[in-house]
């Protein structure tokens, strides 16, 4: 799924289902090889601000079912893979098993499940390989050996967090991304993409330089719809351009 | 470690280490005789342990049972969080942290934080949801004066749940030099063991104080559940006394049928938040709703995993009492015993007093008196103005 990728997140059902589509396909035309969809949640501890503000303002009309709706609405117009990602309570609140199956069937290739470490995750698993549902863990800068090695065995891809923090816009790659990046290459057959902090094309040429097989972009695309809305397509394009020409 | 399908350790990654690290330390230190003596010197000499069990004769009169109170409201900051926030702070300093951060919805744990963190030489920073932070304002003082950096958050219902939220993405950041020094048994493993062994210090003083008063074990043993440390720190001693009723009180608010309170046993589905899997209030699409207390205390949407377990099993029982019940129980109280007790308390007192009318005048209850009130005395008298 990922060789030199660019991984751009939206939150889904933001502005409206119909917005995220538009904003989808045009990124994907643009350059972005994988989409990952973020279900919005009243908690979400794992991020900051920006994506924080889009969850709250998503979750006045939001259903869960939408993100089945948008999916859907996205491969009737393209094949590139879509990654669901969500906090556990969500989808545990829905069924596993329904949720699982029905994402399946709407088209979604994976599923990145932020607050699930593998070693909770026996049941979600199983569901998932049941299903042919591809798995995306998170590892960080300190995840030991050990993890890493089980996590590889699960993943479509690795989703590396580029330091210790939430989601968020940053001048600078953290030099323990680097440091990292290396580590879990070493360790890790699955292709690693890096997110967290990723937001311009130098960080990009940074990082693919360093070895990594992707990087992820979020907050700086959600910042844009934050500021204009449904307005934002022409400049999601312009950024999905140039963060793609940093991949060299 | 789970209890039953409940707890476990539902975080990010980057805190995986973190925990497994934490849980080392303490499962080497809690049976290590050097900090265990600290621990029972700072209990008996700082805090002020062990606290009185009193027969609260005038109460028992008025209502038909013999009520005694587990004083927990005269240790040192006014409540028991500091049974805990001292026995966290040593293990953070054992474990070589120089930086605790807390949450804290009445300010209870806050202030209990910021003195155990001043007296081994800490900084602490405690998160306050906005509106706490309004209500508490006199805690927020407290907390101060004692050295701590007090953060009001202004994001989600700006209460007890957003403070953790934000006290997990600091500590997401600064778990190097940071202890996450949690307050209540919630959060993943190992907290809600961590914070009920220190906690039940309560129970194996009231067991041993009921039996040379009483010569016998009591019939109920009546606690608050907000989250439900004080519960489970009075309750953990008595789980395997099958005859003791064991009754947590939540808290009803304006009554469950409103929607607005903060029940999360008595009216809440299983759900994954703060690292736990457990009880929570949620809507459909498992997204957290908003909670009511009159106390800030009790005022978060969920619930310990140990007492989700216990409720399952039917070990517990799990009531619930409105806020203008707990303000009677509150007014009752103060004017037949002299004692002004924490709305928190009052929840539990409330329950003991409904209950006593239904039982004979030898039985015995005894109500774990978790805090003093005098940090809701502005909530009161607006109430009664």
């Amino acid at each position: 799924m990922i060789s030199k990728s660019l991984v751009v997140f939206f939150t889904a059902s933001y502005p409206t289902p119909e917005m995220t589509v538009e904003f989808m396909l045009c990124s994907a035309e643009a350059g972005a090889d994988v989409i990952e969809l973020g279900i919005p949640f009243s908690d979400p501890v794992a991020d900051g601000k920006t994506i924080q503000e889009s969850y709250i303002r998503a979750l006045r009309n939001f259903r869960v079912e939408q993100v089945f709706e948008i999916v859907r609405g996205f491969r009737k117009e393209c094949e590139k893979p879509v990654v669901i990602m969500s906090y556990y309570n969500p989808i545990y609140r829905k069924g596993v098993g329904e949720f699982v199956e029905t994402a399946f069937e709407s088209g979604a290739d994976a599923m990145l499940v932020v607050d699930l470490p593998y070693d909770e995750a026996e049941e979600f698993i199983e569901i998932c390989s049941k299903v042919g549902m591809g798995n995306v863990f998170l590892a960080a800068p300190n995840t030991p050996e050990d993890r890493l090695r089980a996590m590889d065995e699960l993943s479509t891809f690795i989703y590396l967090v580029s330091t210790y923090g939430v989601t968020g816009e940053r001048d600078e790659i953290s030099p323990l991304a680097f440091k990292a990046l290396k580590r879990v290459k070493s360790i890790c057959r699955s292709p690693v993409a890096v997110g967290f902090g990723v937001s311009r094309p130098e960080h990009v040429r940074q990082l693919t330089d360093a070895g990594a097989d992707g990087v992820v972009v979020g907050s700086a695309f959600v910042r844009l719809i934050n500021e204009k809305g449904g307005d934002a397509v022409e400049d999601i394009r312009n950024l999905t351009e140039r963060l793609r020409s940093g991949l060299g | 470690m789970k209890f039953g399908e409940f707890g476990g350790r539902y975080v990010p990654e980057v805190l995986v280490p973190p925990l497994e690290e934490l849980e080392k330390a303490y499962s080497e230190l809690k049976n290590d005789d050097g900090f265990r003596n600290e621990l029972e010197y700072y209990l008996k000499n700082y805090a002020g342990r062990p606290t009185p069990l009193y027969f609260a004769a005038n109460l028992s009169r008025e209502v038909g049972a013999r009520i005694y109170l587990k004083r927990e409201d005269l240790l040192h900051g006014g409540a028991h969080k500091i049974n805990n926030t001292i026995g966290q702070a040593l293990l953070a300093k054992f474990m070589g942290k120089t930086r605790v951060i807390a949450e804290t919805g009445a300010g209870q744990h806050g202030v209990a934080t910021a003195m155990a963190a001043a007296l081994l030489g800490l900084d602490a920073e405690i998160y306050m949801g906005a509106e706490d932070y309004e209500r508490q304002k006199m805690n927020v003082f407290r907390m101060r004066l004692l050295g701590a950096k007090v953060t009001a958050v202004e994001s989600g219902s700006r209460t007890l749940k957003d403070a953790i939220n934000e006290a997990l993405r600091d500590w997401v950041e600064s778990f190097e030099n940071t202890h996450y020094l949690i307050g209540s048994v919630v959060g993943p493993h190992p907290f809600p063991t961590i914070v009920r062994d220190f906690q039940s210090v309560i129970g194996v003083e009231t067991k041993k104080q009921v039996i040379e008063a009483e010569s016998r074990l009591p019939d109920a043993i009546v606690a608050c559940v907000g989250g439900g440390s004080n519960a489970m720190g009075i309750f953990h001693p008595f789980l395997s006394d099958g005859d003791v009723r064991l009754i947590g009180v939540e808290a009803a608010g304006e009554g469950i049928e409103t929607g607005r309170h903060s029940a999360s046993l008595s009216a809440g589905s299983k759900g994954v938040l703060h690292g736990m899997l457990s009880y929570f209030l949620q809507d459909e699409r498992g997204m957290m709703l908003d909670t009511h207390s009159i106390s800030a205390g009790l005022d978060y949407p969920g619930v310990g995993p140990e007492h989700a377990y216990l409720k399952k099993i039917g070990r517990c029982e799990y009531v619930a009492v409105k806020d203008d019940e707990a303000l009677k129980a509150f007014m009752m109280l103060s004017k037949l015993e002299g004692i002004i007790p924490a709305l928190e308390s009052a929840h539990a007192i409330a329950y003991a007093i409904k209950m006593a009318s239904e039982m004979s005048r030898d039985d015995v209850i005894v109500v774990n008196l978790s805090g003093r009130g005098d940090k809701d005395m502005g909530i009161v008298m607006e109430r009664i103005a």
